[in-house]
């Protein structure tokens, strides 16, 4: 290597410089990707978070008509409902108002709900009490009329952060910021008087 | 006796030689505060450049005693703030600064926006220093988000939830991203740890690099004045601006009197009204955080309001969320947006003039929808705020160009 080699602003090949410029700076730039991965991984829920997602089973003989309960399943509010006839009687006649009265959207509930009542069995609503828009707790407001605002309120869940509005079988009103329907999750009957949250067609 | 102090004098001066050969201390002070030239006619509009500054070291301050007792962890971090309240000596004091601090933060910062706003700082050869500024807002936003989450009350849970939910709005990749954002499937004590690290280091670190460009940038041009009009046009022999003082000592004193005005109403709050009705630290952050129950009335905090508004104005999840951060995205625009001759609002004319105030009027007013209940007519009433607010930047670029304007003086005015 002769000393004109060090001369920093004439190389002697400048085509040879700038490829192992761009070799180094594209091997370098690769580097940091792959080790970018570790750490980016490392926000994803963790696999202890992962393992905390088991069946949760609710004794439904607590619940009295028109009654609500909510459960905790991996993280989330669940509510179980008993709705009796008056209550199933009011998921009718305001098809007009709601974005998707026959739940055509497939990801916001298993098969067994898409209908009127969006559950197995009519009575039993079981649905995840998150709002659709951006994950706060409905309040219930179940008797027709006890929504201040409308006279003409059917009975159902008001989001009290967006004022997303729901019926009584979890479907969203036209004209609110929730995109759907609340998710109903999957879950099956074990006996007469027991739900299990998570596990779809138990026997 | 003299001679002892002269002698003390004279080594002093030689120990700072030293340094000064080893580390640029004197060519720092000069280009930066004794010999950097600010316009002579600076007015009230320009204390809140350096209390910005000042508040943000308190924050730091406050900030580093208080996690030396706080705890980053579902469990105990709501324990441990009221154990701060009412255990550690003088953790109130520490706390309610920091919590006083935050909200007094962007009380200066949205009124050094509106100064920038008002007399063009934003316009060539000042960009940059309005993007930086611009940056450094979006991440007080995130710090202050960040950190209203670390007491893990019923409005840090449910705010968070909501906050990071807007993330799920985006189409096919929302899910996966609010569950890398969260750590869990659910706002958990993973999401308040990370959060944790974000609010004391990673955040602080880039705003404080953010403040270094922003200053050097502003340094660079030399700083806007309420004519708009350039300084180091019109230099004496010297080249120092004819209307152009040294910020030190100048500067610096007009600011401690600032200083002095600021922290006598940083310690009548404080002191008096820490809370400040709600508004500074909310009612409901004072119950622990409840997975199961969201508070009746949820809100942010009041610097968040606007947005609030413009969020809830809009009934679809994704426009809604859109629309809510182009409201932000706006802001960046403004220096091509603005295409005046002049840049000082005393020059413009009443087109220009009324806009500026409807925009400042449709941000205040947003501001207040934000924290009402949001009834029906309340929603409506957004909805048009909303339009006014977008409809600023549009018939700014319209009539910033077209509008006449009134001719500039050569040199500043009073």
């Amino acid at each position: 290597m002769s000393s004109d080699d060090n001369n920093h602003a004439q190389p002697a090949d400048p085509g040879r410089r700038r490829m192992l410029i761009g070799a180094t700076s594209a091997i370098g730039a690769v580097g940091v990707g792959f080790v970018a991965v570790p750490f980016i991984q490392s926000w994803m829920p963790s696999e202890r978070a992962k393992a905390v997602g088991a069946p949760v089973e609710v004794d439904l003989r607590t619940i009295k008509p028109d009654q609500i309960i909510k459960v905790m399943w991996r993280g989330q509010t669940i509510g179980i409902m008993n709705r009796s006839k008056r209550l199933l009687d009011r998921l009718t006649g305001h098809d007009d108002f709601l974005l998707d009265p026959a739940s055509a959207v497939v990801e916001q509930q298993p098969e067994f709900a898409v209908n009127v009542h969006r559950s197995i069995k009519p009575e039993w609503l079981v649905f995840n009490m998150h709002c659709t828009h951006l994950g706060c707790i409905p309040q219930v407001l179940a008797e027709p009329g006890s929504f201040a605002w409308e006279a003409d309120w059917p009975g159902g869940f008001f989001c009290p952060c967006h004022k997303s509005k729901f019926d009584l079988s979890g479907r969203v009103f036209k004209g609110v910021p929730a995109p759907t329907n609340l998710i109903i999750p999957p879950y099956s009957f074990i006996d007469d008087n027991t739900v299990i949250i998570g596990v779809t067609g138990a026997a | 006796m003299a001679k002892p102090a002269s002698n003390l004098k004279k080594h002093g001066l030689e120990l700072f030689n030293w340094f000064d050969k080893r580390l640029p201390i004197s060519d720092f002070w000069e280009a930066h505060l004794a010999g950097y030239y600010a316009p002579k006619n600076f007015n009230f509009w320009y204390f809140f450049g350096s209390l910005a500054m000042l508040i943000l070291v308190m924050q730091i301050v406050t900030g580093i005693f208080l996690t030396m007792h706080y705890k980053p962890s579902a469990e105990e971090a709501f324990a441990s703030v009221e154990y701060i309240m009412r255990d550690v000596q003088w953790g109130w004091l520490i706390r309610y600064m920091h919590t006083t601090g935050a909200s007094l933060f962007f009380v200066v910062i949205y009124l050094h926006m509106f100064r920038g706003l008002m007399y063009g700082s934003y316009r060539k050869p000042r960009e940059l220093v309005w993007i930086f500024g611009m940056l450094i807002y979006v991440l007080l936003m995130a710090e202050a988000f960040l950190g209203y989450i670390l007491p893990w009350g019923q409005m840090s849970y449910w705010g968070a939830q909501v906050i990071v939910s807007l993330f799920g709005a985006i189409p096919k990749f929302g899910g996966i991203l609010t569950e890398w954002i969260r750590g869990d499937f659910f706002i958990a004590d993973a999401t308040l740890n990370r959060f944790f690290a974000l609010h004391v280091i990673a955040v602080p670190l880039m705003l404080l690099m953010l403040v270094v460009l922003h200053l050097s940038a502003l340094h660079q041009v030399g700083s806007n004045n309420p004519d708009g009009i350039e300084i180091k046009d019109k230099k004496d022999a010297d080249g120092i601006p004819l209307d152009g003082i040294p910020f030190h000592p100048y500067y610096t004193v007009k600011d401690i009197f600032g200083v002095g005005v600021f922290l006598f109403i940083f310690a009548f709050i404080i002191f008096f009204s820490p809370e400040l009705g709600g508004l500074f630290l909310e009612h409901d952050n004072f119950v622990p955080a409840d997975p199961m129950v969201t508070p009746i009335h949820i809100k942010p905090v009041w610097y968040f309001t606007p947005y609030y508004a413009i969020l809830r104005a809009i009934p679809d999840k994704l426009a809604g969320v859109m629309v809510m951060f182009s409201a932000i995205v706006m802001l960046f625009l403004l220096p091509w947006l603005d295409r005046s001759p002049v840049k000082s609002i005393r020059y413009k004319g009443w087109i220009n003039k009324t806009l500026m105030i409807m925009f400042a009027v449709a941000f205040i007013r947003l501001g207040m929808l934000g924290m009402a209940e949001g009834t029906i007519a309340e929603t409506y009433e957004s909805r048009f705020w909303t339009f006014i607010y977008f409809a600023f930047f549009g018939l700014l670029w319209f009539f910033s160009k077209y509008e006449k304007t009134k001719p500039v003086p050569e040199r500043v005015t009073k």
